[in-house]
């Protein structure tokens, strides 16, 4: 029976949106979980569901693990009351929440998270959409999530937002050029004369199958990373919310499902943010440097492309994690330190990374080949 | 007097802000496997310290009697006036015809309480005491009205060293026998 | 299915263009020059010059808007009053005008310019290789020339933006 290939990929579409979704919303219990331990505290234990929850033993654990708060979660953000201030710019101030998600759904569609092998020996990427320019693509789309933070706060019409959002939009643009120039070290590898030119993140994941790129690239691995943490608008940048003086920044006049909806979008942010870490420098689907699944003999079929994702999700995870312990761990950085941080530390650093990665990887080529 | 701290300039390593940042990593992944320190509260309960003073309560003594005599003084000193008490006559039948008075009904309103102990501090008799309970909650505004019935029921018994009426009775008695003066 | 996406995306593009220069509300403006840079890249995309796609949306809607969007709220711009067109403006306006019809004019009656862009489209065997191999080779001379006058536009920024120092009082 052939699918008719577009309804095929509408429904991976909605498959792989859904996982994300899902992630989003154990992202969030995980974060609440983590807080709480490392402040000495229990965090959700009581949320239960009718049936499950009953289960002798399994039950018990898993409530007290809080594995059903999410649920209660979702409920109370579509139940509760939806305020619309009469002072904000209507339309934009429901377009902002929106704006903020889109994005950070969209950018999944380029990001591969792991492989399968046919009988045949073809590999086969296990993405939505395997572009040439998948990196840019990512870049390019994930740079108008800023527009949801920006909107908000104008369109919020009160000075905490207002706030919120200028601060947000100025540390976008200052992060984004570091972040940009800092991954051409990796590029310029991937892309090394004598090879197709790609942009593609499955290639990027694929090149991964020696040494990880953060091992010998750790100073780019740093600076991305710093500045993921500022462009998801995390601690120690959350600049556009920093709740302790600007209420909670560009989301201060929103309520009920609006403000779920930026919730949700920063946590899209964050898992897609983390996806693309693990391929770019964590290795992607490959367990350990050096070490690949075909190597193991588990490469091949189903089995394979399983262990693939299995392991790709694992590094996500422990990077999610990585977001979450910073986050409980470090004070906020004032606004103008994020300023200087990003324009007179991050950017030359990465340049001059640029320029000495430049210079190895021609003597690399030029001697080995 | 003031004092001036001098901050040390920070070295190398702490302006990298990395090993730092590290340094305040590890301290927390540290704390993640601590044992918590929640009390998880409505299955364990806090100690509640001696002289704690929590909801009022009308307590009686150990031999059962109740031992507010409806002075009505702990309704004048009441602050938020959240005591309301309404004086009624001990039936000359009873044991304790000699005390006279006790409340017919005795309501402290509890959304008005503040808990600031002059009731007992006032009483006359020890008979009103703010003790253990701590958590009064209720649906409507009437089931935060403590009456009379909910005051025996909250505050129990005391013990009680004096007897205080039972030896008036008693003198009283040896009095009309024609005892000494 | 091509040609009715770029109908869509065209009428789409043309009219937010409409909207960005008719607009009073600047905010309006500027959304409706993201608006406008989505479509040119899905034009774009439909002529499968992807990587100009991804770099239109990444500098103009992704970094040169935000810009806008950044300043327009800053100096909190409020609606504009009608106001008089200058004389200037106007010189100007009829200008450009004039230059588009005459750039109109000329590609309808260049015969090397509508054979190739009746032929194969030169952008479909265009990867990412050859694309940046012509831009270091081919092209390297606009690319400097470019480059070199951004270089000059930020260093006078720079110069500009640099408080003259004050006498010391």
């Amino acid at each position: 029976m052939e699918i008719n290939p577009i309804i095929l990929k509408f429904v991976y579409a909605a498959v792989v949106v859904g996982v994300v979704m899902g992630l989003c919303s154990y992202a969030v219990l995980a974060e609440r979980k983590v807080c709480s331990w490392i402040q000495g505290r229990v965090g959700p234990n009581r949320t239960t569901l009718p049936l499950i929850g009953s289960i002798p033993v399994i039950g018990k654990f898993l409530t007290r693990l809080g594995i059903f708060q999410p649920v209660a979660d979702g409920a109370k953000f579509l139940f509760k009351e939806d305020v619309t201030p009469a002072h904000v710019n209507k339309f934009y101030f429901i377009m902002a929440p929106v704006l903020s998600l889109v994005p950070a759904l969209t950018t999944v569609v380029v990001v591969p998270f792991g492989r399968y092998v046919t009988e045949a020996g073809e590999i086969i990427p296990l993405v939505l959409a395997d572009l040439d320019v998948g990196l840019l693509f990512l870049f390019a789309i994930s740079s108008l999530g800023v527009y949801g933070v920006v909107l908000a706060g104008w369109s919020s019409n009160s000075k905490f937002s207002f706030l919120g959002g200028i601060r947000a939009s100025a540390q976008m643009i200052s992060y984004e050029l570091a972040m940009g120039i800092s991954v051409l070290p990796v590029l310029m590898w991937v892309n090394a004369p004598g090879t197709d030119g790609t942009l593609s993140l499955f290639d990027i994941g694929q090149a991964q199958e020696g040494l990880w790129f953060v091992m010998w690239m750790p100073l780019s691995f740093l600076i991305f990373l710093v500045c993921l943490f500022a462009e998801t608008n995390r601690l120690p940048f959350d600049m556009a919310e920093s709740e302790t003086e600007l209420v909670s920044g560009f989301h201060t006049e929103y309520s009920s499902f609006k403000f779920g909806l930026f919730f949700v979008g920063e946590y899209a942010h964050m898992i897609v943010g983390s996806c693309v870490i693990t391929v770019l420098f964590l290795g992607g689907w490959n367990p350990a440097p050096f070490l690949t699944w075909d190597y193991l003999g588990f490469g091949d079929g189903i089995l394979g492309a399983v262990l693939s994702v299995g392991t790709f999700m694992g590094k996500m995870c422990a990077s999610l994690f990585l977001f979450i312990w910073v986050r409980w761990t470090l004070p906020r950085f004032r606004y103008d330190q994020v300023m200087r941080l990003g324009w007179q530390y991050l950017l030359p650093l990465s340049i001059a990374n640029l320029i000495v990665y430049i210079f190895v990887i021609y003597f690399l080529d030029t001697t080995s080949f | 007097m003031g004092m001036i701290i001098k901050r040390k300039p920070l070295n190398i390593l702490e302006r990298l802000y990395v090993p730092e940042i590290v340094r305040g990593l590890s301290t927390t992944f540290g704390k993640i496997f601590e044992k918590p320190v929640t009390l998880e509260y409505p299955e364990q309960r806090p100690t509640i310290p001696e002289g704690y003073r929590g909801v009022p309560t009308l307590v009686k003594d150990p031999q059962g009697r109740e031992k507010c005599v409806s002075c009505q003084l702990c309704e004048f000193v009441c602050p938020p006036k959240a005591i309301r008490i309404q004086p009624g006559e001990i039936a000359d039948d009873s044991e304790y015809a000699h005390v006279e008075k006790g409340p017919k009904e005795f309501d402290i309103d509890m959304l008005r309480c503040i808990y600031c102990g002059m009731c007992q501090e006032v009483c006359p008799e020890e008979a009103i005491w703010l003790q253990n309970q701590f958590s009064m909650s209720g649906y409507t505004r009437k089931e935060m009205v403590n009456n009379k019935a909910k005051l025996y029921e909250l505050g129990g018994t005391l013990p009680d060293q004096h007897f205080k009426w039972n030896k008036k009775k008693e003198a009283a008695e040896n009095a009309a026998e024609g005892g000494h003066h | 299915m091509t040609d009715l996406f770029f109908y869509i995306f065209s009428a789409v593009a043309l009219i937010s263009a409409f909207t960005v220069v008719f607009s009073r509300n600047t905010v309006n403006a500027a959304m409706a020059l993201i608006v406008t840079f989505l479509s040119m890249a899905s034009l774009f995309v439909l002529l499968e010059a992807y990587f100009l796609a991804v770099v239109q949306v990444l500098v103009y809607a992704g970094a040169v808007v935000v810009l806008f969007l950044f300043i327009v709220m800053l100096l909190d711009a409020k609606e504009d009053k009608q106001k008089k067109i200058s004389r200037i403006s106007t010189a100007a306006a009829v200008i450009g005008f004039a230059i588009l019809v005459m750039g109109v004019v000329a590609i309808q009656s260049s015969p090397t310019l509508a054979e190739a862009s009746g032929g194969e489209l030169a952008a479909s065997q265009m990867t990412l290789k050859t694309f940046g191999n012509q831009l270091f080779t081919t092209y390297l001379l606009p690319m400097q020339v470019t480059g070199f006058l951004l270089l000059i536009a930020m260093v006078g920024v720079i110069v500009i933006s640099k408080k003259a120092k004050q006498p010391q009082s």
